[in-house]
């Protein structure tokens, strides 16, 4: 079992989302981050006064799936997610040892 | 003798003026309530209620009379006792408009001017200090001006005295028609009295201290040009000729005010910001509040025009002379006012309802000095008397909260509220329950066990 994760441009979660529903995903969690890579932040003024924002918000994306579908699955991640400007973000999945689903006690692959 | 009778007109348009006024100072709260950060909005808004609630009783048992009563010599104040506790008031004397009226109008003038203090001591400041500094201040700073600027002697029809009014109004005869002098010049170099009395905020010029919320501050910008047309046109004490210019004044320089602050900004940093359309509004509001009644509308434009430019380069003062007026009361209310008190001597027009003209229009200097010697007058009393006040209440209770406090909220230390509790999650990340006494703040051997465990590691990580 894998965990994907992918770090996309908030206005691309719709996209994003449709796409892993068609491929037929169970389940995904969404979070709200920030953070910077290649792109880097931007200047507002308040009166005057300059303030340097640093760090741009994006969305984080986690979904946990069987080790055979992790590559089609950030396959669609990365075709739908992309923009082709700075800034689109990265995917990434790393090997989960077990899963339970809290309600039913199931575990590994059954709790998917 | 020609009986006196009631006017309704005017008495309702003085009434209506008061509760516009009045509506301000919420106004106010809004609009500095937004340019605060969210843990400091609530404190921020309270210094307003707070002026609010205080000032207004002040104001019947001993203000009215401070400010309005005969004076006492010199023109410096006004009998304390004649209408203590607006003693005689209430008697229906058929005067074309009711005493409490105009007790009830400049009520609420007192209350903004000591809430306009509030924004140079935003995030830090003692509320029960501050309580304490709004009885002082308006007691012994604002009624004594406000007798300066605001009461005029009055003569009966044979010419006899029979009431005397306040020296900067009639032994100087500086105009100052809704408050330039005794509002906003005395209110900013006050603002300036306390942030240096208070100090810099932790952190000031190193963490980010931008407005939390630009749609309160549009807002409350909003209101207090709504609540400015009571507050200027009210100021003629009459629904007639004056009230109807000043009108026309009061929208056209704030307008103009508006747009000079948008063009600094554009030209300076690249864009024309919400903040500065707002800041622009209240600088045009300030600068014709003295101004209304003796400019004509094209002067009015000049003086709100100017006063957008020169209030949107003032707010970077603090920067240079490293004081922390936190919300610019010195930039836009001690700037404004000063300019719009001294364009009456360079802009005014006989054909305006004040009838007296400046340099430019042929006056030469008389106006001008009248001018300059009220604006010194208040800005040296008000200023000396603050400072006093504030360090003697710095010294003795302190004025400013504890480091901790600071970096906290004063919504937290001061209030316990927090003004905002946005999304589903917030309330249980923060581990709150229903009820007083569950909360691990109040039991020393209440050990988190469980979920609330895990919330409370969340929290502090």
């Amino acid at each position: 079992m894998k965990l994907v994760t992918a770090i996309i441009k908030p206005h691309m979660l719709e996209e994003v989302k449709t796409a892993l529903e068609s491929f037929g995903i169970e389940g995904m969690t969404v979070s709200e981050a920030s953070g910077f890579g290649r792109q880097r932040g931007h200047t507002e003024v308040y009166r005057g006064a300059e303030y340097t924002v640093d760090l741009v918000p994006k969305v984080r994306l986690e979904v946990l799936v069987d080790d055979e579908d992790a590559k089609d699955i950030i396959d669609v991640l990365v075709k739908s997610a992309r923009t082709g400007r700075i800034g689109d973000g990265k995917v990434w999945s790393v090997p989960v040892d077990d899963i339970v689903r809290v309600r039913t006690g199931e575990r590994g692959l059954d709790a998917l | 003798m020609i009986p006196i009778e009631l006017d309704s007109g005017n008495t309702a348009w003085i009434l209506t003026s008061s509760a516009l006024v009045l509506l301000m100072t919420p106004g106010l709260a809004l609009f500095y309530g937004g340019m605060v950060r969210a843990k400091s909005v609530l404190n921020m808004m309270m210094m307003s209620f707070g002026a609010l609630a205080l000032v207004s009783i002040l104001w019947v048992l001993y203000g009215y009379s401070f400010a309005f009563g005969n004076d006492i010599g010199y023109g410096v104040l006004g009998d304390p006792t004649e209408f203590i506790g607006l003693k005689g008031l209430m008697e229906d004397t058929d005067a074309a408009l009711p005493a409490m009226a105009f007790v009830g109008f400049q009520a609420v003038f007192a209350i903004i001017t000591v809430a306009l203090i509030s924004g140079a001591i935003a995030d830090r400041a003692k509320f029960s200090t501050w309580m304490i500094f709004v009885g002082i201040w308006v007691s012994i700073v604002y009624f004594p001006v406000a007798h300066w600027v605001f009461d005029f002697t009055l003569t009966d029809e044979n010419d006899v005295v029979t009431h005397t009014g306040g020296w900067i109004a009639n032994n100087l005869a500086a105009i100052d028609f809704a408050g330039g002098t005794a509002v906003h010049i005395n209110a900013g170099i006050a603002g300036l009295a306390l942030a240096i009395v208070l100090g810099k905020r932790i952190g000031w010029r190193k963490d980010p201290m931008r407005p939390h919320n630009l749609t309160l501050v549009m807002l409350g910008a909003g209101l207090l040009w709504f609540g400015w047309f009571g507050f200027n046109a009210g100021s003629a004490v009459a629904a007639n000729n004056t009230a109807s210019v000043v009108w026309v004044n009061t929208l056209v320089a704030t307008a103009a005010a508006a747009l000079g602050w948008l063009i600094t900004e554009r030209f300076r940093d690249g864009h024309p910001t919400s903040l500065g359309a707002a800041s622009g509004v209240v600088a045009g509001l300030v600068a014709i509040t003295p101004a209304c009644s003796s400019v004509s509308p094209i002067g009015a434009i000049l003086v709100g025009a100017i006063a957008g430019v020169l209030c949107a380069l003032a707010v970077g003062l603090k920067y240079k002379l490293g004081y922390d007026d936190s919300l610019d009361v010195v930039g836009v209310h001690l700037v404004g006012g000063l300019w719009g008190t001294l364009a009456i001597g360079l802009l005014a027009t006989e054909d305006a309802p004040a009838g007296v003209s400046g340099l430019f229009y042929g006056g030469g200097v008389d106006q001008l000095w009248r001018q300059a010697v009220g604006a010194l007058a208040v800005l040296l009393y008000s200023g000396i008397l603050t400072l006093i006040i504030g360090f003697i209440l710095q010294k003795t209770i302190g004025f400013r909260v504890s480091p901790d406090a600071e970096a906290e909220g004063v919504d937290s230390s001061e209030h316990a509220e927090t003004g905002y509790d946005l999304g589903t999650l917030s309330a249980t990340l923060r581990g709150m329950s229903f009820g007083a006494g569950s909360s691990r703040h109040d039991t020393d051997d209440d050990e988190p066990t469980g979920a609330r465990a895990n919330h409370d590691e969340e929290v502090t990580a």
